[in-house]
């Protein structure tokens, strides 16, 4: 590649001498990498998103309720609490309470204190697939019926809002990579299209991209998701996916036109077409690898906005739907503000989306330090 | 520079057609029939819904629909009144429910948008002249946090505060109960009162956004060569700062502008939903689960004529704080 600093062509500028020999012998990707983990915050954030999103793979294992098991007896039932120690203050195994309903008209309840009932571990539940494939039945935790735990406690229905989270998390978290795929695809062949053919394509390929560009993405993508207000909740996931990925490719199918119609002036293009490439084998292997550090931040700082449009239509009731959960779809049962104000509890989703927004924009933050093209150029560490 | 203003104003126009086009295809692949919500309601008659049927055409193929309603909808020789068509569930014209609702939100995304930037500029000064401080981390974190939180989220946290500590705030509606027997200043203080919980939502994540982007520009600009220029001249550090430093950090901002009315106008619709503001956002919503097209499409047309005429603005006020920006 041109950039590559441990090569420098002779026309270049000399490379301070300490900066030349810190350099020797690194890839551009070591080197991205060493500047990312530079940036402490986003190594953290990192971490953070590592772990959030084992726990979603680990999901049906990690909760102890399915999905939709819900406790008519129990609904909007305060978070269990968690006792260490037994009432003469000694460190026991934790165990909780079972908990009787007082007010049936606000939904308040008190523990019973007469039972104790041990948390136990790797305890027999509901069967379900782990990746889809290994049918298992072990949970990490559990306690004995009559029972339950509920560390934060239920919604509307009765349901664990934690197996809840952690289930809907397999949807929130991982809806960004199929948009990836999408937005990436579509904008880097859109874009190297229009940018290498230029003239009349491009004139037409852009207006297109305009008019998609220019309603605002909100209100196309509700106006989206009530065209596919008819498709069954088994395969709502799939068509939120569609909707998103046709509101977001536009902006970033104009950046990459506008990189390459710089790219395609340049000599290596005719270099490729003369050894007889065909233009599409041209823009796909030669021109678009080029955009590569632009496509990896650009993508990085979109994934945010992904989560957050996500949870945002499903909040609307327009994405994911019920029985199935997603953070936001479990936030729209906490806009009722008597059930808001009563059971503070619905909230918790609303802090893993933004645990999850802010630790994907730190990243985007370190990604897009790591890779900034001016900090390989100008050959100052950062 | 009239000129450029002409063009663009020229150049919405096929825009527009595109848009019309879009939504009109998206209206036309949703399930439902167009009058299946009329024929249910008892008030009208058979005959009513047969005469409308013809009216719109239904029964002729998509490219004549859309003709049908497009030459209302657009201004022609001939036919300058913009007719959006009827909305089904109010019963009423769309361009009046939509001259109703769009204002509160232009109301509201202007009001945002104003306060955003009086309070991000200072604060992204600040944190670019003291980069690394205390305050620069503690503002940047902020900041970080702002944009990170989701609209509907920090939404429903505020209602939670504001019903639990029983605040004084209107919670839904743009004005109160009697507001037409008020005279000028208490329609405006009621305005303003409603304004309070929506605008608080929509100003944190946009200030957030914005002063991330100003303290940025302000950074790169001071390590320019002719800041260090002016430094090496003798200039004061007040000069330099905001004389010739500040000048060349602001103009992205504006070009900023243009984005931020998108995202404002996005952010609305939530912020409408769950703080019950009527606005365009949640009356699009509305009229999109009543299956009430004309409404929806409307609404998509005045929503990106809002958004078309934020980045034209955008553009003459660069051209008009720039003056190294020549547009023929």
């Amino acid at each position: 590649m041109a950039t590559t600093p441990t090569a420098p062509s002779p026309g270049a500028p000399p490379v301070p001498a300490k900066a030349a020999e810190e350099y020797r012998g690194f890839s551009l990707t070591a080197l991205a990498w060493r500047r990312f983990r530079r940036h402490k915050l986003a190594m953290y954030a990192s971490v953070v998103l590592i772990i959030l999103y084992a726990a979603a793979i680990f999901s049906p294992f990690l909760a102890p309720y399915s999905e939709t098991r819900s406790n008519r007896q129990k609904y909007f039932h305060p978070p269990t609490k968690i006792h260490f120690f037994d009432e003469n203050g000694r460190l026991t195994r934790p165990y909780v309470y079972n908990y009787r309903l007082v007010d049936v008209g606000r939904r308040i309840y008190e523990p019973v204190t007469t039972t104790k009932y041990p948390i136990k571990f790797f305890v027999k539940g509901e069967s379900y697939k782990l990746f889809g494939l290994i049918e298992w039945d072990v949970h990490l935790y559990g306690v004995d019926s009559p029972a339950v735990i509920y560390p934060l406690g239920a919604d509307h229905l009765g349901r664990d809002i934690v197996s809840r989270m952690l289930h809907g998390s397999r949807k929130s978290l991982f809806i960004v990579i199929p948009l990836i795929v999408i937005t990436v695809s579509i904008g880097l062949m859109y874009g190297g299209i229009s940018g290498y053919f230029g003239g009349r394509t491009d004139n037409i390929m852009m207006r297109i991209g305009e008019v998609v560009m220019a309603v605002p993405s909100f209100y196309l993508l509700i106006a989206l998701a009530g065209v596919m207000r008819d498709v069954p909740a088994q395969q709502r996931f799939a068509a939120v996916i569609a909707i998103l990925g046709l509101v977001s490719w536009a902006g970033f199918a104009r950046v990459i036109r506008g990189m390459v119609l710089s790219l395609r002036q340049q000599e290596f293009v005719e270099g490729a077409l003369a050894i007889g490439n065909s233009h599409l084998r041209t823009i796909v292997r030669h021109i678009l690898p080029n955009t590569i550090s632009y496509v990896v931040v650009s993508i990085t700082l979109q994934v945010p906005g992904f989560i957050i449009a996500e949870s945002s239509l499903s909040f609307l009731g327009l994405g994911v739907q019920e029985p199935f959960s997603s953070w936001g779809n479990m936030l729209s049962n906490a806009t009722d503000l008597t059930n808001l104000t009563r059971y503070p509890w619905m909230l918790a989703p609303g802090f893993l989306i933004f645990i999850t927004v802010l630790a994907w924009n730190y990243v985007g933050d370190g990604v897009r330090d790591a890779l900034d093209p001016r900090a390989v150029t100008s050959g100052e560490p950062r | 520079m009239h000129a450029f203003i002409l063009r663009r104003l020229l150049n919405m126009i096929p825009l527009l057609i595109g848009i019309s086009f879009l939504s009109f295809s998206i209206m036309y692949m949703a399930p439902g029939d167009f009058l299946g919500e009329l024929r249910l309601n008892p008030q009208i008659s058979a005959e009513t819904i047969e005469m409308m049927r013809a009216q719109y055409g239904l029964d002729k193929p998509f490219i004549v629909q859309y003709w049908l309603w497009f030459k209302e909808a657009f201004p022609m020789p001939g036919n300058w009144k913009i007719n959006l068509g009827r909305s089904f569930q109010y019963h009423t014209p769309v361009t009046t429910l939509i001259g109703f609702y769009a204002f509160n939100t232009f109301l509201l995304s202007l009001t945002s948008a104003v306060l955003s930037w009086l309070i991000a500029i200072p604060i992204g000064i600040y944190a670019a002249r003291k980069q690394y401080s205390f305050g620069d981390k503690v503002l940047t974190t902020l900041a970080f946090m702002g944009v990170s939180i989701p609209n509907f989220f920090l939404a429903l946290i505020i209602l939670y505060f504001v019903v639990r500590w029983e605040l004084p705030l209107p919670i839904g509606g743009a004005t109160s109960l009697g507001y037409d027997e008020l005279n000028l200043w208490q329609k405006i203080v009621d305005r303003a009162h409603h304004l309070i919980i929506p605008t608080l939502v929509l100003t944190t994540g946009s200030t957030a956004g914005l002063m991330r982007y100003m303290r940025s520009n302000l950074l790169d600009t001071l390590r320019q060569d002719y800041v260090r220029t002016a430094r090496a001249k003798g200039l004061s550090e007040r000069v330099v700062v905001y004389k010739h430093a500040l000048r060349n950090a602001i103009n992205p901002l504006i070009t900023f502008f243009g984005f931020e009315i998108a995202s404002l106008l996005s952010g609305a619709t939530l912020t409408e939903f769950v703080t019950s503001y009527p606005g365009l956002g949640r009356l699009l919503y509305g009229g999109l689960r009543a299956n009430d097209y004309h409404l929806v499409l409307g609404g998509l047309m005045v929503g990106s004529v809002m958004l078309m005429l934020g980045n034209l603005i955008a553009d003459i006020m660069l051209a008009w704080a720039d003056p190294r920006i020549r547009y023929q």
